[in-house]
């Protein structure tokens, strides 16, 4: 048992931080917000020279090895900054499905082209999904860079198929999203042809694994840097004569969010690792995270807010960046309610 | 990044477990599953002087003093392995994890050779003289006076919360030594024996009927001139290192604790309907939630080696734990409805859960009330302004 990060973990921490910090800048991220919400060049940064896309991609599939835990502290850094990445959808989620579920060939066929950053996957899920053989027809609303996608993975509750963007029968439709950093297209499949990959059941769990610890991850980066920014305020702004911070009304807001996001914490590391680990914690501990990470994000962003007073709530300040961010990742593959309801059935049984 | 333990610590863990439950159903099977502090009192000593005989006592310590140096994963296991064997709260822990190791930290040989291996063997059973009337959150203003006489110290004043002073044989008292100071300046630490003339206990009654508690008055009580640790004014020092240790491993044993608690909220729920109300499945998952976060937010500052910077996760123990068990306390109570505020004792002794409701009020005061802990984690963990002090 040693739950600290391990040399070259923190190495991976700094380098991500740094990268995320000094490249994602609001400018930048705010001319990506007016496109398709990405900026199109750092991914290109991120994924080739940084090589940072193969994280948590095994070493056989072409990707760099290391784990959840490693995938974490990037989406983390990522995070910090909102960075318009299609990291979630692309790397977490469709890379992913394929490396647990798709054949050789399929890997082979399908993940360089997205570990390069060439090519931009979505993850499009409608639990209502008609398959006639592989020909699929049905609708998701909400497919995060959808816009920007030129591959689908698209799964029912049981099945998982890719499928080009541009294929017949394939309608995207980019949707004015809050979050302009990710937004979402609606994907419609008309009789569309898919490809089915080899093992679906693998797939949509490692999908879900590795997307639940990704926006977990990602909500903690955002809290951190909501308090961070906020404790930066607090100490230049002046009234009534004194810095905001020092008055015990202010101070025990900026507590609370530490004290939820010392826990968001324990919860993102703990739920990577035990994914890594193959512990029998892993079912639990995504649950936790999301959950519990997507909620700290979104209370440290409201205070955030709160705590700049009228400035926070201008277009110019990035705190409303934060803030909607933080929103979609709370209802983003499934409410906290959902996972916590997830929780109450390991521990309680279902619902009568 | 590592959550497991190694082959040979899941054998130590096992060694534990075999040990402590041959205990509980043998020769101690009269205190298991107690849990308050001062059930059983006597035969609570006995089971220190017998952790003490087999060196289960502080197994952190060094082997010279009476533990085992134990590696921290150890510590770890032992301190799961105690509370899932439902063995009842430590009777010294204040000996075992105060004072013990700050005497192994500031203390002379001298004292070391006279103290730590009758703490280890359970003999000498200490409490904490710290809060007082007019010192509570801000424990620099104690009042109680310290004076040199020849070659004794002479102690007058009152110390009060002093838990399970009614059954330890000494306490440790933070008392004013120099005349006319103020704050945190010329406090000296001293170890008095508590059995003379001019010390006397009055039990504190609580609100759930209990006395753990207790006043202390120091009435002309006397101490010898090298009772002290540390030096002569150093007390507050001695004091912050004192409780620096209160975040240690024992923190593990609490948790299991915990677990205990909770999992009898989970079967009360699933005996009276309860778990099927989604209210209450998500209060339920979010205690599990917060208690799993707990162990791994104890796990990270176990394992933190990095003292050069604050620890957020140290910082923010005191009001996770303390706040999650009084809303554990609320849920017991909205699972049990209103047979919870029922109980078949005469004497106003009440059940595991509601004794959890009425209780858990006191975590977020002592140690450092919830109000306390937030200035801290502003001020030390964030770095602002400090609350300006009074004159009174």
């Amino acid at each position: 048992m040693d739950f600290a990060f391990t040399d070259e973990q923190m190495m991976i921490a700094e380098t991500a931080k740094a990268f995320f910090s000094e490249n994602a800048t609001s400018e930048r991220t705010r001319a990506a917000m007016a496109g398709d919400g990405i900026d199109h060049a750092l991914w290109q940064a991120f994924c080739t020279e940084l090589g940072l896309s193969g994280i948590g991609i095994p070493e056989s599939a072409g990707g760099a090895g290391l784990g959840l835990v490693e995938l974490a502290i990037i989406a983390e850094a990522a995070g910090a900054q909102v960075a318009a990445l299609p990291m979630l959808g692309s790397l977490a989620l469709c890379a992913q499905a394929i490396v647990a579920g798709g054949s050789a060939d399929q890997q082979a066929s399908h993940l360089p082209a997205l570990l390069s950053g060439e090519t931009i996957a979505g993850y499009a899920h409608d639990a209502a999904l008609k398959a006639d053989g592989n020909a699929l027809t049905g609708a998701a609303g909400f497919v995060a860079h959808g816009g920007a996608a030129g591959l689908f993975v698209v799964t029912s509750n049981t099945g998982a198929w890719l499928i080009a963007a541009d294929a017949p029968g394939v309608t995207v439709t980019p949707l004015t999203t809050m979050d302009q950093t990710r937004p979402f297209a609606r994907v419609t499949l008309n009789s569309a042809q898919g490809e089915p990959l080899a093992n679906p059941a693998e797939a949509i769990a490692a999908a879900h694994r590795a997307g639940f610890v990704t926006v977990a991850a990602e909500g903690l980066g955002v809290a951190q840097a909501a308090l961070d920014r906020t404790v930066a305020y607090a100490r230049e702004r002046v009234q009534f004569g004194r810095a905001i911070g020092s008055f015990q009304a202010y101070k025990h807001r900026l507590a609370d969010m530490v004290v939820e996001i010392e826990q968001a914490r324990s919860a993102v590391y703990w739920a990577a690792c035990a994914v890594d680990e193959g512990s029998d914690e892993a079912a639990l501990a995504v649950h936790a995270a999301k959950s519990f990470a997507a909620d700290t994000a979104f209370k440290c962003a409201g205070d955030m807010i709160q705590l700049h007073g009228g400035i926070g709530f201008t277009w110019e300040h990035d705190a409303h960046l934060y803030f909607k961010r933080a929103r979609s990742l709370q209802s983003m593959l499934g409410s906290g309610n959902w996972h916590r309801e997830q929780v109450a059935a390991m521990i309680l049984g279902e619902a009568a | 990044m590592r959550l497991g333990f190694t082959q040979s610590e899941e054998q130590f863990r096992a060694e534990c477990a075999d040990w402590l439950n041959a205990q509980m159903a043998g020769e101690f099977a009269d205190i298991r599953g107690i849990t308050t502090l001062t059930e059983k009192a006597e035969r609570r000593k006995e089971w220190e002087q017998h952790l003490g005989a087999h060196g289960w006592s502080c197994i952190g310590w060094p082997k010279e003093w009476g533990g085992r140096g134990a590696t921290l994963a150890e510590q770890v296991i032992f301190a799961e392995e105690y509370a899932r064997a439902g063995v009842p709260g430590r009777v010294n822990h204040i000996g075992i994890e105060l004072a013990g190791p700050t005497l192994l930290a500031l203390g002379t040989e001298e004292q070391k050779r006279r103290f730590l291996p009758d703490i280890a063997a359970g003999k000498t059973i200490f409490c904490q003289g710290f809060s007082e009337p007019g010192a509570g959150s801000d424990l620099a203003s104690v009042r109680t006076k310290a004076r040199l006489e020849g070659n004794e110290w002479v102690v007058e004043g009152q110390k009060i919360w002093t838990s399970l002073a009614h059954i330890s044989d000494w306490i440790f008292v933070v008392a004013r030594s120099e005349e006319g100071s103020k704050g945190p300046k010329g406090l000296t630490f001293l170890m008095m024996e508590i059995d003379q003339p001019g010390i006397e206990i009055r039990p504190i009654k609580q609100i759930n009927g209990d006395a753990e508690f207790n006043e202390t008055f120091f009435d002309g009580a006397r101490c010898p001139a090298d009772s002290l640790i540390g030096a002569v004014g150093d007390g507050w020092r001695v004091a912050m290192t004192l409780l620096s240790f209160e975040r240690g491993v024992s923190t593990l044993g609490q948790q299991m604790a915990f677990r205990n608690e909770l999992d009898g909220i989970i079967a009360a729920a699933k005996a009276n309907g309860t778990a099927s109300d989604p209210l209450i499945r998500q209060r339920i998952a979010r205690a599990e939630i917060g208690l799993q976060l707990m162990r791994y937010g104890a796990m990270r500052m176990l394992s933190n080696t990095d003292h050069s910077k604050v620890d957020g996760a140290a910082l923010t123990y005191k009001i996770q734990w303390a706040t999650w068990r009084r809303n554990l306390g609320e849920l017991a109570m909205d699972v049990l409805g209103q047979a919870g505020e029922v109980t078949g004792s005469p004497e106003y002794e009440w059940g595991m859960l509601p004794n959890l409701f009425l209780y858990s009020r006191a975590d977020t005061i002592y140690g450092g009330t919830n109000q306390i802990q937030r200035n801290l984690i502003a001020e030390r963990g964030l770095g602002m302004p400090r609350e300006p002090r009074g004159d009174a």
